[in-house]
């Protein structure tokens, strides 16, 4: 299990919120985006098992990683360049859950895309979320230039980018920590290793057994952590935010997470997964395994619970009713912003 | 006006352009430091900075990726492939990310950028250094294409690719840097995307190219004159958009056409050329629309007599243009 590998490389003993200088309101404010993320994430797939979406790509498991992660950013200022399983992130990020389900159901509104992508293709200038692709790992490169002109601008922004660790074998990801390396640019780089590209798992990926081992190769630091643990993502990513602020350049941050579902609505995880592993790899849900350590810790009560159980489900279905509500894509729009017009809304483009 | 090469002119359009907006940024193999391996951006390094004329890694995708997030941040980059046979590893960040960026955003995000692209045959590079790439490229929605043949709109095409809201793929010939001088304008010069150029007026065919094949095409037409046969050059410079207007105008006038480009002919731009004139001017034509192209071998060959034989030039369009006139 790759989530069990990683406590082996950081061990999260004798750590507490405390410790660790994290606030309890700090703490229930992640927890909040994790369930979120979950419950929007399980509201994709009900729209696609009801027949009202085409399909799903989903980020159950990556939620610890994503929230601990871009709640170190400062969410107005920086940047973050997405992938494909970014649910959590772009909501830490600012995109209301109507936002996902919008693109979810290909809506004239989508603010990603106008219903022109796949679900699950983020962007959104507003919250200074890029664009995603479906290629995996040119979005990478991206980041550094992001942050190059930052730098160049003098705008103090940083940019997290994620990806996942088959994506890692690309070209594109030699290329973009090498660059962000060579130019000390403000660059987070996650690695959501959930062990599979799709059906390839990660020892036909790779001869090492943690991604963050390459971040000695390109003069940055590297640093692996279990993605059940949401605290230990967020110091980590507490660490590497303030590297970048310094002027000290990029970070590898490689969270081990486990992939809870298929790889989409379109994949069926049981030809290649055992039936028994994918009963273990729900062991290190980060709902459960970040909930249960809240209540260990005392920050988290049976009435703070329901509350939050409560925001979520208001704020899940209140999305759902305002995207299914929302117009469906007039197909007379479908030649337009191949190229710049003059008369299209001021602020968006150039 | 002052007399200016062809390197002269599109160095000056960088070095004006950056001088009036800190936002546009060169970045590329060599471009620093040396100057760029054609001395293309010399003197912009010592003038605007490292920080502004960026000598990057050797890594093609590295430096499109890299400026599409650039663009998206605020800067107006200005990337140069090396040679146009290396822009390959760029294609899919040029294709998936570049040109789609404005549209799969629908208009949140755009994706400004020129990128300089030394392109062409006929300067002893053999097969690695002689590729034309526009096909590839002008085939992609949401970017432009641009093949400038003279100084003056060397100049005026890349201040306009650089203003531009959207990507442009410039391609400059690399045989017409030193081949060539001219009379350019001082500042700029107004020559906006998407025109085509009538540059010598005819009755008896219309000859169409762009880059190298203009300077081929207009010797052509003297070859042709001193038979009495009066060819019409028309300058592509754009390729996309195409300027399908001036195109089947001079179609109207001629009624014949001849396409000339030094890429390979299978799958060729001139295919498109030919296509629209053969649905939207057919009527006009009293005779078949015909290519002059470089041969179907996969690209160019270096020993001079091989070179020779795969590039078009005056003769063998002027030939091809005498039997296109007999039809």
């Amino acid at each position: 299990m790759s989530a069990r590998e990683a406590k082996a490389v950081k061990s999260p003993v004798e750590r507490t919120p405390q410790a660790l200088g994290v606030q309890d309101r700090e703490l229930l404010e992640m927890y909040y985006y994790v369930r979120l993320a979950r419950a929007v994430d399980e509201r994709m797939w009900a729209l696609q098992r009801s027949g009202q979406a085409a399909f799903v790509i989903s980020g159950q498991g990556h939620e610890g990683a994503q929230v601990g992660t871009v709640y170190a950013l400062d969410r107005d200022k920086d940047w973050l360049v997405p992938f494909y399983r970014s649910v959590a992130a772009v909501l830490v990020k600012g995109m209301p859950p109507a936002e996902i389900f919008l693109i979810q159901l290909s809506k004239a509104t989508d603010p990603s895309s106008g219903g022109r992508q796949m679900p699950g293709h983020y962007g959104h200038s507003g919250h200074k979320i890029l664009s995603t692709s479906s290629p995996v790992t040119t979005q990478l490169l991206h980041a550094d230039g992001i942050a190059y002109a930052a730098k160049l601008r003098g705008t103090g922004e940083i940019c997290v980018t994620e990806v996942g660790e088959g994506a890692t074998s690309e070209g594109d990801f030699h290329e973009a920590l090498n660059f962000a390396a060579v130019h000390k640019l403000g660059v987070i780089f996650l690695v959501e290793n959930n062990g599979y590209a799709i059906s390839v798992p990660v020892s036909k990926q790779m001869a090492v057994p943690n991604v963050s081992a390459r971040a000695a190769g390109y003069g940055m630091p590297g640093v692996t952590v279990d993605g059940s643990h949401v605290l230990d993502v967020y110091v980590a990513a507490r660490d590497a935010v303030a590297r970048a602020r310094r002027g000290d350049g990029p970070t590898l941050l490689e969270v081990k997470v486990p992939r809870l579902t298929a790889h989409s609505s379109d994949d069926r995880q049981e030809k290649y997964r055992s039936a028994d592993e994918i009963l273990h790899t729900k062991e290190h849900d980060p709902v459960h395994v970040f909930a249960a350590e809240l209540r260990a810790w005392g920050v988290l009560g049976e009435a703070q619970e329901r509350q939050i159980a409560e925001r979520v489900r208001r704020a899940v279905d209140e999305g759902t009713e305002l995207a299914e509500a929302a117009p469906a894509v007039d197909p007379a729009t479908a030649t337009r912003y191949v190229y710049y017009e003059h008369d299209a809304p001021p602020g968006r483009g150039r | 006006m002052a007399d200016k090469r062809y390197l002269d002119a599109i160095h000056d359009a960088l070095h004006e352009e950056m001088a009036r907006d800190e936002r546009v940024i060169v970045l590329g193999e060599d471009v620093g430091r040396k100057g760029g391996v054609f001395g293309v951006t010399d003197g912009l390094f010592e003038a605007y900075g490292e920080d502004r004329v960026l000598d990057t890694p050797l890594a093609e995708s590295m430096i499109i990726g890299v400026s599409v997030g650039m663009a998206a941040n605020g800067l107006i980059p200005v990337p140069e492939i090396q040679f146009a046979d290396f822009i390959h590893p760029a294609f899919d960040q040029i294709v998936s990310e570049v040109a789609r960026m404005r549209y799969r955003s629908n208009n949140d995000y755009g994706c400004p950028m020129t990128i300089r692209v030394p392109y062409g045959g006929g300067v002893h590079g053999a097969l690695y250094h002689s590729q034309s790439i526009e096909a590839f490229y002008a085939h992609v929605p949401g970017l432009k294409v641009v093949a400038p043949y003279s100084p003056a709109d060397a100049k005026g095409l890349l201040k306009a690719a650089i203003r531009d809201h959207d990507p442009v793929l410039y391609l400059e010939h690399k045989k017409l840097y030193r081949m060539i001088h001219d009379q350019v304008p001082d500042g700029d010069v107004d020559v906006p995307i998407g025109r085509a150029a009538v540059r010598r007026p005819g009755r008896d065919l219309s000859i169409f190219a762009y880059g190298l094949m203009m300077h081929e095409a207009l010797g052509a037409a003297d070859l042709l004159a001193r038979d009495g046969v009066e060819a019409e050059v028309v300058d592509l410079r754009t390729l996309r958009p195409l300027d399908t207007a001036t195109i089947l105008e001079s179609v109207a006038r001629t009624s014949r056409a001849l396409i000339v480009h030094e890429d390979n002919r299978f799958g060729g731009f001139g295919a498109e050329v030919a296509a629209t004139i053969a649905e939207e001017g057919f009527r006009h034509l009293d005779a078949p629309p015909t290519r002059v192209c470089g041969p179907d071998v996969p690209a160019v060959p270096f020993a001079p007599p091989l070179e020779q034989w795969f590039m078009p030039n005056a003769e063998k369009i002027a030939a091809a243009a005498r039997t296109l006139v007999a039809y």
